[in-house]
């Protein structure tokens, strides 16, 4: 007998109690609980996320689609940014305004590489206002889910409202589960020592998150 | 109204003046109280040990007991939860073992009716004023199972905040349990001894005069560390409060 | 192997005893009582930002009730969807086979090293011994497993692995200690946290950026889509999911959950009882493999290892539920007192107390001791998100150590026997309810300690001194209730039997 089939033939005998012919669906889940937390204008859910983001220690900026290159060449100069990983997707003009030397994503692209990054800038999929969360999927304004974690500078950017939704349940319908995803609520942190937080471990310890009004 | 008290083996035994403040208490509010003297035990000791089977007769014998009366009151939290979490379980249980239904039937017959007395006062006769005096300082410990088995919530906070002369003084990290839990205290004292120590420490920390719970069990392995670390304060159930007057200070 | 020999659970006494030496070590509860009341406080904030939590904690506890009650189904939709997402799946029952699927993985990508990423499902099947014997070096990478490694220690806490240590431990461990396993700690190292995640930073930046295979858990595995999540904070794991080319993940079989949606719960269970946070900074998400996007090759080693004789009781298998957050363990005041390593498992606290003796069985001391470990206060019932009643479980398994009855051993039903050592007080038990089913003789026993009460002990003698080396005896009085009502009530009373 494989494995396999021992698991399973010991997981059905632990199940005697179960009446044949109940189907999954007959064991009730109720969900009562609320598709988010709060009514609020979409201008109210964007400064929540603000909000969250800051608590969390993100660095939040907001600016308009004609601001954003400026802000974003001054984010990294501020950085003293050399180099920038750039998605394949990443909007063109988003860059138009810095000198900074740009580093395509690519499969040749080592870890070693990445780490002499200076700066990565990405879009991103979906953003959670009541838990200051920004979620990547890998999409080709975002990259591969590797250059967002060794360079040690992130420049996130949001397009408010279309982009931000109120909560976990709302984010989770807008996402494909066959891609890979990296939720991110803030820089790098940990609770290890102490049970104290502490921003700053092994992902990049400058978030610097941008909250686009699109107009 | 037939109200039967269920005194518990503890009260019974090493406590009586707590059973005689129920009674002095309960008849200053009208309620006539009666005492089967078949009972005995919930079984707590037992079921909580381990011993379910040695339970069953006790479960028995206070269904038996209490059998004709409209409620059955009690001076202990943890009796009460007993009762009403835990008798519907080996009722349960022994259905499943195959032994008919007469346990859980002896069950159902006695959880509705069982009332821990701070419950009964608030929410049977709809009292929080009991005309009590009792002129002293008094912190309060919630005892586990009144606080996450019977959800007492503030009913024994309402009660003493009513009680005329009473100074109530906070007591802190009072959610945390005593240590006391049974067997508990016997089987892991070092653990049941710090965790006592700790509590004892916090209360007489109040300045308080005395400690009030609603479940001597808890107040023995309380009363019993105070008094080995020197405290002054005095352990006193909630049932001597509220039983105590101008007339007969408890 | 490269670092120093490994410590191990096994052998160790049972709780009590570990206990008792744990309670007078000082700084160790000063350690715990510290980290423990930190979080509790926070916990308690995060819990109470969300007016659904009831709602949340009752469809949590639902949903894994409705897996666990068809995990066969469960598991084979995930055994497919994972397969069709271009990962490999294999079947462990128990740890040996685990740790041999997982060390013929490493092997067959020629590397001697791997980066882990924390996981308690290989703390529980001994990987790291397994893989050293392998002549395969195993890295943990989340920082608090670095202390514990490094400090040849074990873990003591499912979050917080290091929490019995403060920060100047850590500090010392680390100038000592991180040399003999990579890059040395920088000179003049202070306790600072930061400067501590700083140097963790630095010595594992190099393993990560070399690595080619790495190990991990997971916190869900979505049976709809093939979907695994790792909750983390501090990136070490996204690291370890990505730039290895090669992952292998070790879940127990009970980390299933239905579908997609259903995360929506657990996202916001998880990380506001755990850390305490409205969400954890790093969780990833991964299908299978994706073209040059993260590992080429993924293995999914799916682990019985106890958990379907935990499935087989009734009562017990709600134990199935825990999502590690660790909450229990952080309101526990005997946890607190007593601390980690003296549950003697990769489970600590409360939920260790009735997760071990199922996974293990309850025949050795040390595991028919757990079921005991805590005073049935219900902190842990109360902050558990996904309402795991562990005082009955508890309770149940007292049952079991000290009656014996029916069980699942390794798949198969058996009746085992009472556990050694408790004939006393069996015979105890039992004739101190043939007395209280006698109150005859109940009475006659306490007219005789009413009447002797002069004459007795401040301290008690043998098993008596547990009481009374601590805690006064309570005076006996002159007169039992029953003999007081018996003496002036008896007539109003109309119930007499």
């Amino acid at each position: 007998m494989s494995s396999r089939d021992l698991v399973m033939a010991r997981v059905r005998r632990a199940l005697a109690d179960v009446p044949r012919g109940e189907s999954p669906s007959e064991v009730v889940v109720e969900r009562t609980y609320l598709r988010r937390h709060g009514d609020r204008t979409p201008a109210q859910t964007a400064d929540l996320l603000a909000e969250n983001l800051t608590d969390y220690r993100a660095a939040v900026h907001r600016t308009d689609t004609a601001g954003l290159p400026a802000l974003i060449a001054r984010l990294l100069t501020a950085r003293n940014a050399t180099t920038v990983v750039v998605p394949p997707g990443l909007p063109t003009d988003w860059l138009s305004a810095t000198e900074v030397r740009r580093i395509p994503d690519s499969a040749d692209l080592t870890p070693h590489d990445l780490d002499a990054v200076s700066s990565v800038v990405t879009g991103c999929a979906v953003a959670i206002a009541e838990t200051g969360t920004v979620v990547l999927d890998a999409s080709p304004d975002q990259g591969r889910r590797r250059i967002t974690l060794v360079p040690d500078h992130h420049v996130l950017v949001i397009r408010v409202p279309s982009q931000v939704v109120d909560s976990v349940p709302e984010a989770l319908e807008r996402l494909d589960p066959s891609r890979p995803q990296t939720w991110i609520s803030g820089p790098s942190a940990t609770s290890d020592i102490e049970l104290t937080r502490v921003e700053g471990v092994h992902g990049p310890r400058a978030l610097d998150v941008v909250l686009v009004t699109e107009g | 109204m037939r109200v039967g008290l269920f005194i518990t083996c503890v009260n019974d035994t090493l406590y009586p003046h707590t059973g005689r403040a129920v009674v002095t208490l309960l008849e200053r509010l009208g309620v006539e109280v009666g005492f089967p003297a078949g009972q005995s035990c919930c079984g707590q000791p037992h079921f909580n040990t381990g011993y379910r089977h040695e339970t069953e007769p006790l479960v028995r014998r206070y269904a038996t007991a209490f059998r004709g009366y409209d409620h059955i009151v009690t001076p202990s939290g943890s009796c009460a939860a007993m009762v009403r979490d835990n008798y519907p379980r080996i009722g349960a249980k022994a259905a499943a073992e195959g032994r008919g239904q007469e346990l859980a039937e002896a069950a159902a017959t006695v959880v509705p009716r069982t009332h821990e007395l701070t419950e009964f006062l608030t929410d049977v006769l709809g009292v929080t004023d009991v005309g009590a005096y009792y002129p002293h300082t008094v912190t309060y410990h919630p005892t586990c199972h009144g606080l996450r088995m019977l959800r007492l919530g503030d009913r024994p906070r309402a009660l003493l905040g009513a009680v005329r002369g009473l100074d109530l003084v906070e007591l802190p990290g009072a959610e945390e349990c005593c240590g006391f839990g049974g067997t508990f205290a016997v089987k892991n004292a070092a653990v049941s001894a710090a965790m006592g120590a700790d509590k004892a420490r916090n209360i007489t920390a109040t300045g308080a005069q005395a400690v009030c719970t609603v479940d001597n069990s808890c107040q023995m392995h309380i009363g019993g560390t105070l008094a080995r670390q020197g405290s002054a304060v005095r352990p006193v159930h909630i049932a001597e409060i509220l039983a105590s007057t101008e007339e007969h200070v408890w | 192997m490269s670092g120093p020999g490994h410590a191990t659970y096994l052998g160790m006494p049972a709780f009590p005893e570990a206990a008792d030496t744990s309670t007078r070590d000082t700084r160790l509860r000063a350690n715990l009582r510290h980290a423990t009341h930190t979080i509790r406080t926070k916990r308690a904030t995060a819990v109470a930002e969300l007016d659904d939590w009831g709602r949340l904690r009752a469809a949590g506890a639902a949903i894994k009730d409705r897996t666990l009650r068809h995990l066969d189904h469960y598991l084979e939709r995930l055994e497919s969807a994972v397969t069709a997402a271009g990962g490999q799946v294999h079947w462990a029952a128990d740890a040996d086979e685990a740790n041999r699927i997982v060390t013929e993985l490493v092997r067959a990508t020629g590397e001697h090293e791997v980066v882990k990423v924390k996981s308690m499902a290989t703390q529980e099947i001994g990987l790291n011994d397994a893989l050293a014997e392998a002549g395969i070096t195993a890295y943990e990478t989340d920082l608090a497993e670095l202390i514990v490694q490094l400090g040849d220690d074990l873990p003591s806490h499912i979050l917080v692995p290091a929490i019995h240590r403060n920060r100047s431990e850590i500090r010392d461990i680390f100038a000592e200690r991180m040399a003999r396993w990579g890059r040395p700690a920088p000179d003049g190292l202070t306790d600072a946290p930061a400067d501590l995640a700083e140097a963790a930073r630095l010595h594992l930046r190099e393993k990560f950026l070399n690595a080619k295979v790495a190990v991990s858990g997971a916190n869900f595995m979505v049976a709809e889509t093939g979907t695994l999540v790792v909750v983390e904070s501090e990136g070490n794991g996204r690291m370890c999911l990505t730039l290895p080319d090669t992952l292998i993940s070790v879940v127990g079989i009970e980390k299933v959950v239905p579908t997609f949606q259903d995360l929506e719960v657990f996202l916001q269970l998880l990380p506001r009882s755990s850390t305490a946070e409205r969400m954890n900074p790093y969780t990833s998400m991964w299908t299978g493999t994706s073209d040059d996007d993260g590992p080429r090759t993924f293995h999914l080693v799916l682990l019985d290892n106890g958990r379907t004789d935990t499935l087989a009781d009734t009562v017990g298998r709600q134990a199935l539920r825990c999502i590690r957050c660790s909450a229990c363990l952080n309101v526990c005041p005997v946890y607190e007192r007593a601390g980690g390593h003296a549950y003697g498992s990769a489970y600590p606290g409360p939920i260790g107390a009735i997760l071990t003796p199922q996974l293990r069985g309850t025949q050795s001391a040390l595991d028919a001791s757990l079921p005991y470990a805590s005073s049935l206060c219900g902190a842990c019932y109360e902050v558990c998100p996904v309402a795991i009643d562990i005082p009955e479980i508890l309770v149940h398994l007292r049952e079991r150590v000290v009656e014996g009855g029916p069980v699942s051993v390794r798949g198969t039903r058996a009746v085992i026997k009472p556990a050694k050592g408790h004939a006393a007080e069996r015979a105890a038990m039992r004739a101190a309810r043939w007395a209280l089913d006698h109150p005859s003789v109940l009475r006659t026993g306490q007219r005789l300690a009413s009447r002797t009460r002069r004459l007795h002990p401040r301290r008690l003698p043998g098993p008596g001194r547990a009481w009374s080396d601590t805690r006064e005896l309570p005076a006996v009085p002159a007169e039992s209730f029953r003999d007081w009502w018996q003496r002036t009530r008896a007539t109003n009373d109309r119930s007499t039997p």
